[in-house]
């Protein structure tokens, strides 16, 4: 693995991403159609990390019980983040309970 | 979070600077954890604690940077590594594409670095600092001002985690890279504000799962398509069924700039289908 390239790869189509429409999009306009679809992009794909991160922890399959700690943890997060829309308490609630969720089973196993 | 933003800013690019700086405080605090086991992951998964500086230095894109040391772990060839990195950009292309329009009248010596620093945190301040009303000349400082704190806290939080990372064994066991999904929930929530994108993410998050199985990351790409076109014709099929009162809006700006926002409760959308 040549780790310049990766770097300089990355680098590259990540600022291709960002800059270019940045510097072009205010002076072109795009069909209102490709602003709707482009919408969704965010939920969609943080949906997209969340769901398998929280429902396959271990990355092969399903895991839906109370001893994932991780779903636990998911699911407090979310209605911390939708009842307070504050991230910062959000985090600190989704890691607090990891931790005390994960505590927990390590003392009743 | 999101109350730092007001309009009593005074205008000067000095006062600008610093208050894109104060607020975004709590969202550099937040992902402290994730550039931490970044770091440290970013060695345990082979990359050199140089590779691990560099990728935060020159790509400064958290979630691509992590899925990209994953990929690093299992071999996964570089082109895929690349082209990956690019599709879990991609929203990137929409923040940008919300700010152009505010930022047109910028030279390039402005744009080129902020584009370069925008991030998820950054834009979803940066965006609200600019619908303020006031007529601000200097509000791209706003943007500086938060685009500085969030580079070099990323920076610093990632050296820390490589050098931790070569002292800790197996950092992942620590629970820290959960950091990132509790920060993606604290910003996926509040963007669930109708039954479109309510549709989207369930779609998003399901298909996720049931390509789980495809290589190199590809069942993500497929699952936020997906999850795209369910938004798409959720939104087609309500707006039919039950017509609203407030026609589309014909300007794309105030479409685009609808979405993304921390901050429901202070924001009416002027098109909401639920």
């Amino acid at each position: 693995m040549n780790e310049v390239v990766l770097i300089l790869g990355m680098a590259l189509v990540t600022f291709a991403v960002r800059y270019p429409v940045l510097a072009l999009v205010g002076n072109i306009p795009l069909p209102e159609r490709v602003f709707q679809a482009l919408r969704y992009v965010p939920p969609a794909v943080l949906a997209a990390i969340i769901v398998p991160a929280l429902l396959m922890p271990d990355g092969d399959r399903l895991f839906i019980a109370a001893d994932n700690a991780r779903l636990i943890a998911g699911l407090a997060a979310a209605l911390v983040a939708w009842r307070t829309k504050n991230l910062l308490i959000t985090i600190v609630v989704g890691m607090g309970t990891l931790l005390v969720w994960n505590g927990m089973l390590a003392l009743l196993a | 979070m999101a109350s730092q933003v007001g309009v009593s800013v005074p205008a000067t690019r000095r006062a600008e600077f610093l208050a894109g700086f104060k607020a975004t405080i709590p969202l550099a605090l937040g992902s402290i954890p994730f550039a931490i086991i970044f770091g440290a992951v970013a060695v345990a998964s082979g990359l050199s604690p140089a590779g691990a500086a560099g990728m935060s230095a020159f790509v400064f894109a958290g979630s691509a940077q992590f899925i990209a040391t994953g990929l690093v772990a299992s071999a996964t060839p570089l082109p895929i590594i690349i082209l990956t990195t690019f599709v879990v950009n991609l929203r990137h292309a929409l923040y940008a594409a919300s700010l152009a329009p505010y930022m047109k009248h910028l030279p390039q010596r402005w744009l080129a670095p902020l584009g370069f620093s925008l991030t998820d945190q950054s834009f979803v301040l940066v965006i609200q600092r600019y619908e303020e009303p006031d007529s601000s000349p200097y509000k791209h400082w706003y943007f500086l001002g938060s685009s500085v704190l969030m580079y070099f806290n990323w920076q610093l939080w990632t050296w820390f985690g490589i050098v931790a990372g070569q002292r800790i064994p197996n950092p992942a066991q620590w629970g820290l890279d959960f950091a990132m999904s509790v920060t993606f929930i604290g910003m996926l929530v509040p963007m669930v504000k109708n039954r479109p994108v309510l549709v989207s993410v369930v779609v998003g998050g399901v298909v996720a799962l049931l390509a789980h199985g495809l290589p190199n990351q590809l069942g993500l790409l497929v699952a936020a398509l997906t999850g795209v076109v369910a938004g798409l014709a959720a939104e087609n099929v309500l707006s039919k069924r039950e017509p609203t009162p407030q026609p589309r809006v014909a300007d794309p700006h105030a479409t685009v700039l609808t979405f993304g926002k921390s901050d429901a409760a202070t924001r009416a959308r002027p098109k909401d289908v639920s």
